[in-house]
């Protein structure tokens, strides 16, 4: 963790990869991901095993809240069977929450573990890392080709494809479908790329207030007693202050992700 | 050594720009958003719960561009592939 201030920010934007090339893969998101999967699992799943019918617990209430704020999401937007959607939003939402959350974490506290594990590197948020996104992304944009597919049938989807939004004229069919690729592969880039730019921009201003720590250090090094005051306080103000503005992007950004997520799925689902 | 110190000149110009015109693009769509919701809630009080959860929403819409320039820029400010490619 000693090292020169040049060396800081890239160190700490660094993945623990494994693999070379094409094949490596981000082990630290990866097992962050599954780490935060279990905890979803775990805590969701006990609170509906311990579900009263009486007066209930105030974790089977929170729980309860969560459940009913996603369902009314959902019901304004998708007018079809919402067995699979629901639990699906559910689990976008509150995987995502998790997942956001460990940017709050102090940016050198993973680190300290991490190297007591022998690990050299490990970014602990798995969505500032652009794989994570494009893979739920990716999930999401399947998931729309399959309901489009069900809702219309093949022949009706090709149809749909080659003649929407212009046409049947044979010289339209290739304008048509044109944009309605466009339209298709817009979709998931946006997604992932809206939540990935979020999350990089606030661990990065993170770790550039962090920063501020190597010229406190400095001062207090060289005996400057009010410089020394001036970065510290300045630094705990600035951090607690984006910290507190970033919870609120978090939150916002884990809805966004879901109420997106139903909206592509409900527009594939519906008939002309 | 003059062609690094080039790169990083205008690397560090087109930085400014990203975040710049983001910014001037991003905070004019939420301040008219805002007003219009402004105008709405004043209009009709009993619809602002409603219209306040859909402007969230299109807050998160508005800012999802500019936060992607602010992503890129960083990633050139930080880890400048044009740079590691001349070195």
């Amino acid at each position: 963790m000693a090292g020169s201030s040049a060396d800081y920010i890239p160190h700490h934007l660094t993945h623990l990869t494994v693999g070379e090339g094409f094949w490596s893969v981000h082990a630290d998101s990866l097992i962050m991901t599954a780490i935060l999967g279990i905890a979803f699992l775990w805590m969701f799943g006990a609170a509906a095993r311990k579900a009263t019918t009486g007066v209930p617990s105030r974790f089977q209430a929170f729980v309860e809240l969560v459940v009913e704020f996603v369902d009314g999401q959902i019901k304004e937007v998708f007018h079809g069977d919402r067995s699979f959607l629901a639990p699906l939003a559910l689990t976008i939402f509150v995987l995502v929450i998790f997942m956001n959350t460990m940017d709050l974490i102090p940016i050198d506290i993973p680190g300290l573990i991490a190297s007591g594990a022998g690990a050299h590197y490990w970014r602990v948020l798995p969505t500032a890392d652009a794989n994570t996104t494009f893979a739920m992304s990716i999930t999401v944009l399947m998931l729309v080709i399959i309901y489009s597919f069900k809702a219309k049938g093949a022949g009706g989807y090709m149809h749909e494809l080659f003649t929407s939004p212009f046409g049947g004229h044979p010289l339209l069919w290739l304008p048509n479908f044109v944009l309605n690729i466009v339209e298709l592969l817009s979709k998931p880039v946006s997604l992932a790329m809206r939540l990935f730019g979020n999350m990089y921009a606030g661990e990065l201003v993170f770790m550039l207030i962090a920063l501020l720590g190597f010229a406190w250090a400095g001062a207090l090094h060289d005996g400057n007693i009010f410089g020394f005051a001036l970065g510290f306080i300045g630094q705990v103000l600035m951090t607690a202050a984006w910290g507190i503005f970033h919870v609120l992007i978090i939150l916002l950004q884990a809805f966004i992700f879901m109420v997106l997520t139903v909206v592509y799925i409900s527009m594939a689902h519906e008939h002309h | 050594m003059e062609h690094i110190a080039l790169i990083q000149a205008y690397t560090a110009l087109a930085l400014g720009i990203i975040i710049g015109l983001g910014a001037i693009g991003a905070c004019i769509g939420i301040g008219i958003m805002g007003s219009k919701f402004l105008e709405s809630a004043a209009r009709q009080p009993e619809l602002i719960p409603t219209l306040q959860g859909r402007m969230f929403l299109l807050v998160g819409l508005i800012d999802a561009a500019f936060l992607i320039g602010v992503a890129i820029a960083m990633f050139f400010a930080f880890a400048n592939p044009l740079l590691a490619r001349f070195s």
